[in-house]
C-alpha cells in the first residue's frame, strides 16, 4: 500500500473565488463567527502583505487594510470542492477517500504500473490540480495517515517505506500530528515536543496518558494497525454551481466561471469513463429568477475545450436580462462514450476528427436545425422528390456503405410502403420511355412554384407531363418545359393543367 | 607573376569558386587564361540556380497550383493551374440566376464528393434540388445544406473554409465587401478548401481578394465564361472561354 495525500491548506478561500484573474490580486478574505465577532479565517497573499491575519478580527483587519474585499467562509461550496477533486483523484486510483474537510487520500500503490512510477504519477498529480488552481500540499507515505500527517508539515515528502518512515515521523511536532486539541495539550505540559517522544514511552503508559484513541491514531500511522477508510464513490450525475458574490452583467466575465464548470466537468466524465450529450446552464438572478441555457450535442462528448466552446457560444446568444448571481451546470444524461474509430492509415483523417466539431460549432450559433444533408426521394413530384435529412457525424466510410436513396429514374426506385407501390407500378406500366424525359433536372428548385416574369424567348424542351399523387390527396398534373427567357436564363416552367395563370416557375437550370 | 594573375582571373570568373574551391586546385598548373570550364562548374551553377531564392525569368516552371480540374477542357486550358485552385477563394459573377453558372462547378463537385470530400452550400439562394445532383454524379452523402441569415453566412463560410473537413464550399453573397472576403481567402487557405463565391455582376468593378474572378454571361451560343483575375499564367489566347452548353 502507498498513500498519497492531497491537503488544500487553502480551500476555505479557493472554493469561494470564482476563478476570475482580477481577484488574485485584489485583497481578499475569507471570514467566520457570530455577526459580534466576525474574524478572518483566511487571506489571500495581497491581504497578508498588508497584515491580514488569520484569527483576527475584522475590524481590525478592515483597519489594516481598507481595501479588503471579504466573503464568508461557504462549508457546502468546500464540500464540494473537495467531492470534485475526489472524482478527478479517482482518475489516478480505485481507492479514493476524502480525509477531514481540506485533504484527500488515494492509494497509489496499485497504480504505479499505470502511471510509470511514483515520481511520474507524482509528478502528473502536481500539474492537473495546479490547473485548477487550488493551493495544495502533496505527500506520499505507506499508510494514509502518515501521509495524512506529512501532508501537514510541507509539501513533497514522499516516503514510500516503512523504515525511514518511523524516523520521519518522529519529528512531527506535535500540534500538526493529527492528535485531538486536548491530547495535545496534556501532552505539551508533559513537556513532549514531537512524536519521536511518544514513540519511545511503552504503550501502556502512553495509553493511560493519552486514551486508546490517540493510541490507536499513532499505531496507525506507523501502519502496526489496519487503517479503515471511507471509500469515495463518484456521482452518477454531474451538478456544480458558482455563486458569485456581486451580480455578474458581462458576457466575458461568465465565460470565467463557465470555463471552470467545464472543465470540472469534463475531468467528472473522464474520471467515470462517460460522455455527455446534454446539460444545462442555469443562469441565476436575483430572486429565484433563472435563464436555463440547453446545450445539446449530437454525439456524447468530453474533451474539455470543444464543450467550453459549445456552451459558450450558446451563453453568448442568449441576452442577459439581470445580472447573474450564480451559474449551475447540471448533467443528468451521462451516456457511454464511443470514441471515435479512426484508422491509423486513413488518409484523410484530419477530416474525420474536424467534421463532428464543426458541426457542433455550426450548430451552437445557427440553431440545431440549421444543417441538412439533402436526400433523394423516390417520387416524380419534383417537390417530393427529395428531402432534408439529419446531418450524420459518422465517417465517410459508414455512410458510403450504407445505401443511399437514388433518384426516381423510370421507377427504378421502388418505394417501401404498401400503399405507394401500386401507382408508381402504375405509371412504369404506362410510359415506357420515362428515361428519357426524366434526364433533365433543374440545379434549383424553387420552395414555392412562383409566376415567371419576364419575356420568353424559345421553349428548348418539352412538355413533360408529371402526373402523380392521386393516392395522398396532393395530386399533381403539370406539364413542364424547359424555357429560356430575354435574359438567356434557363427556367424550368409549368403551365398549370387546370388554370390559366400561364408559365409558372419551379426551377432554374443554373 | 603572370601565372597568379592568370589564376586570379579563371578564379574570379569561376562561380564555382565562391562556392566550393578545393583547396587542391590551388595547386594545379595555371590554366592557359580562361578557356575551357571542367564539367563539374555546370553542375555546381545548376545547383545554385536550383536555389529556391534564386528565380529567373523565362526559362522558370508555372508555379505549381493544387487545382481540381474543372471538367471542362476548353476551360481548364485556360485557367493557371488547369482548374478551381485549391485553398483559395474563386468568384462567380452572375448577372441573373440560371445561365448555367453552377452546372459549371457540377463535375468539380461530383469528384470531390465521389472522392469522399465534403461540399457544403452555405445559405443557397434556393434548393440545390438532389435529383439533379445525383444525376451529375454528385454523392448526396457529402453534401451539407445550411441554412444561415445574412448575419451569420460570412461566418459559416468561414468556418466551413478554416476547418479543412470540407472539400468545396458554395456560398452567396449578394452583399459583401474586401475585407469579409479577405477572411474568406484566408480561411480557404488554412483549410486548403475551395472556396466559391456567387457574387452580383455589379461587383465586377470592385477590388477583390479572390485568387480568381471569372463572369459568367450568356452569348448567343451559349454560356460564355470570362477570366477576369487570376493568379499564375493565363493559358494562350485567354479572356473569352466558350463553354459548351
Amino acid at each position: 500500500m502507498l498513500w498519497a495525500c492531497l491537503r488544500f491548506p487553502r480551500l476555505a478561500l479557493d472554493a469561494i473565488r470564482i476563478g476570475e484573474p482580477a481577484d488574485r490580486e485584489k485583497p481578499f478574505a475569507v471570514i467566520d463567527g457570530p455577526a459580534q465577532r466576525r474574524h478572518i479565517v483566511l487571506a489571500n497573499a495581497e491581504a497578508r502583505r498588508s497584515g491580514v491575519r488569520a484569527g483576527l478580527a475584522l475590524t481590525a483587519a478592515h483597519a489594516l487594510c481598507p481595501e479588503l474585499s471579504i466573503a464568508s467562509r461557504d462549508p457546502a461550496a468546500e464540500r464540494q470542492s473537495l467531492a470534485s477533486l475526489a472524482a478527478w483523484a479517482y482518475r489516478f486510483s480505485a481507492d479514493v477517500s476524502i480525509a477531514g474537510v481540506d485533504a484527500i487520500l488515494l492509494e497509489v500503490g496499485a497504480s504505479l504500473t499505470l502511471f510509470g512510477g511514483l515520481a511520474s504519477l507524482l509528478r502528473r498529480l502536481r500539474y492537473e490540480v495546479a490547473a485548477f488552481g487550488f493551493d495544495y500540499s502533496l505527500a506520499a507515505a505507506a499508510t494514509a495517515t502518515a501521509a495524512h500527517v506529512l501532508s501537514a508539515q510541507a509539501d513533497g515528502i514522499a516516503i514510500p517505506h516503512a523504515g525511514p518512515l518511523a524516523s520521519a515521523l518522529g519529528a512531527v511536532p506535535l500540534a500538526t500530528s493529527g492528535l485531538d486539541a486536548e491530547a495535545i495539550a496534556a501532552l505539551r505540559g508533559m513537556g513532549f515536543r514531537n512524536l519521536r517522544d511518544l514513540f519511545r514511552l511503552p504503550r501502556a503508559e502512553l495509553a493511560r496518558r493519552i486514551g486508546p484513541d490517540a493510541l490507536d491514531h499513532l499505531d496507525r500511522m506507523r501502519g502496526l494497525v489496519a487503517e479503515t477508510l471511507k471509500r469515495y464513490r463518484p456521482a452518477d450525475r454531474f451538478e456544480r454551481k458558482l455563486e458569485f458574490s456581486f451580480g455578474i452583467e458581462s458576457q466575458g466575465a461568465l465565460g470565467f466561471a463557465l470555463q471552470r464548470l467545464v472543465r470540472e466537468l469534463a475531468t467528472f466524465l473522464v474520471a467515470r469513463d462517460g460522455g455527455v450529450q446534454r446539460f444545462t446552464l442555469v443562469l441565476g438572478h436575483e430572486r429565484g429568477a433563472s435563464t436555463r441555457i440547453d446545450v445539446g450535442l449530437l454525439a456524447p462528448q468530453r474533451d474539455a475545450i470543444a464543450l467550453f466552446d459549445l456552451a459558450r457560444t450558446r451563453l453568448e446568444r442568449v441576452e442577459l436580462v439581470a445580472p447573474v448571481h450564480a451559474l449551475t451546470l447540471v448533467a443528468n444524461d451521462l451516456p457511454p462514450l464511443c470514441p471515435l474509430h479512426v484508422d491509423l492509415f486513413d488518409t484523410s483523417r484530419r477530416e474525420a476528427l474536424d467534421w463532428p466539431a464543426l458541426i457542433e460549432r455550426l450548430r451552437a450559433r445557427l440553431g440545431d436545425e440549421a444543417l441538412h444533408e439533402l436526400r433523394c426521394v423516390a417520387d416524380h413530384r419534383p417537390s417530393r422528390a427529395w428531402r432534408f435529412a439529419e446531418v450524420d457525424v459518422e465517417s465517410n466510410r459508414a455512410k458510403t456503405q450504407s445505401p443511399s436513396v437514388v433518384p426516381a429514374k423510370a421507377g427504378t426506385q421502388r418505394l417501401a410502403s404498401d400503399n405507394a407501390k401500386a401507382p408508381d407500378s402504375r405509371l412504369r406500366g404506362n410510359d415506357g420511355n420515362m428515361a428519357s424525359a426524366f434526364r433533365k433536372r433543374p440545379f434549383w428548385l424553387l420552395p414555392k412554384p412562383c409566376v415567371l416574369r419576364g419575356e420568353l424567348a424559345k421553349i428548348l424542351a418539352g412538355p413533360e407531363r408529371i402526373e402523380s399523387g392521386w393516392w395522398d390527396e396532393h395530386d399533381k398534373r403539370r406539364d413542364y418545359y424547359i424555357v429560356e427567357t430575354r435574359l438567356g436564363q434557363r427556367a424550368w416552367a409549368f403551365v398549370p393543367a387546370e388554370s390559366d395563370t400561364g408559365w409558372t416557375l419551379h426551377g432554374w437550370f443554373a | 607573376m603572370f601565372t597568379s594573375t592568370a589564376e586570379a582571373a579563371a578564379s574570379v570568373a569561376d562561380p564555382s569558386d565562391f562556392i566550393q574551391a578545393p583547396p587542391i586546385a590551388k595547386r594545379t598548373p595555371a590554366p592557359p587564361l580562361i578557356a575551357t570550364r571542367p564539367p563539374r562548374n555546370d553542375e555546381a551553377l545548376a545547383e545554385v540556380l536550383r536555389h529556391p531564392g534564386i528565380w529567373r525569368r523565362g526559362a522558370a516552371a508555372r508555379p505549381k497550383i493544387d487545382v481540381e480540374p474543372t471538367g471542362n477542357a476548353s476551360l481548364d486550358a485556360r485557367l493557371p493551374g488547369g482548374g478551381w485552385p485549391r485553398g483559395a477563394l474563386s468568384e462567380i459573377l452572375i448577372e441573373n440566376d440560371g445561365i448555367g453558372e453552377c452546372s459549371l462547378l457540377l463535375p468539380a463537385l461530383a469528384a470531390l464528393t465521389q472522392a469522399g470530400r465534403r461540399v457544403v452550400f452555405v445559405a443557397p439562394p434556393y434548393i440545390p434540388y438532389p435529383p439533379a445532383l445525383a444525376d451529375a454524379g454528385i454523392d448526396l452523402a457529402h453534401v451539407v445544406h445550411i441554412d444561415a441569415a445574412d448575419a451569420d453566412k460570412h461566418w459559416t463560410a468561414e468556418q466551413c473554409l478554416r476547418a479543412g473537413c470540407c472539400g468545396a464550399v458554395l456560398s452567396w453573397m449578394p452583399r459583401t465587401d474586401y475585407r469579409q472576403l479577405r477572411r474568406l481567402q484566408l480561411a480557404a487557405e488554412t483549410g486548403a478548401a475551395i472556396g466559391f463565391v456567387f457574387r452580383p455582376l455589379g461587383a465586377a468593378r470592385e477590388t477583390s481578394p479572390a485568387a480568381l474572378r471569372v463572369q459568367v454571361s450568356m452569348a448567343e451560343s451559349g454560356p460564355r465564361v470570362e477570366i477576369l483575375k487570376c493568379r499564375g499564367r493565363v493559358g494562350e489566347n485567354s479572356l473569352a472561354a466558350l463553354l459548351s452548353a
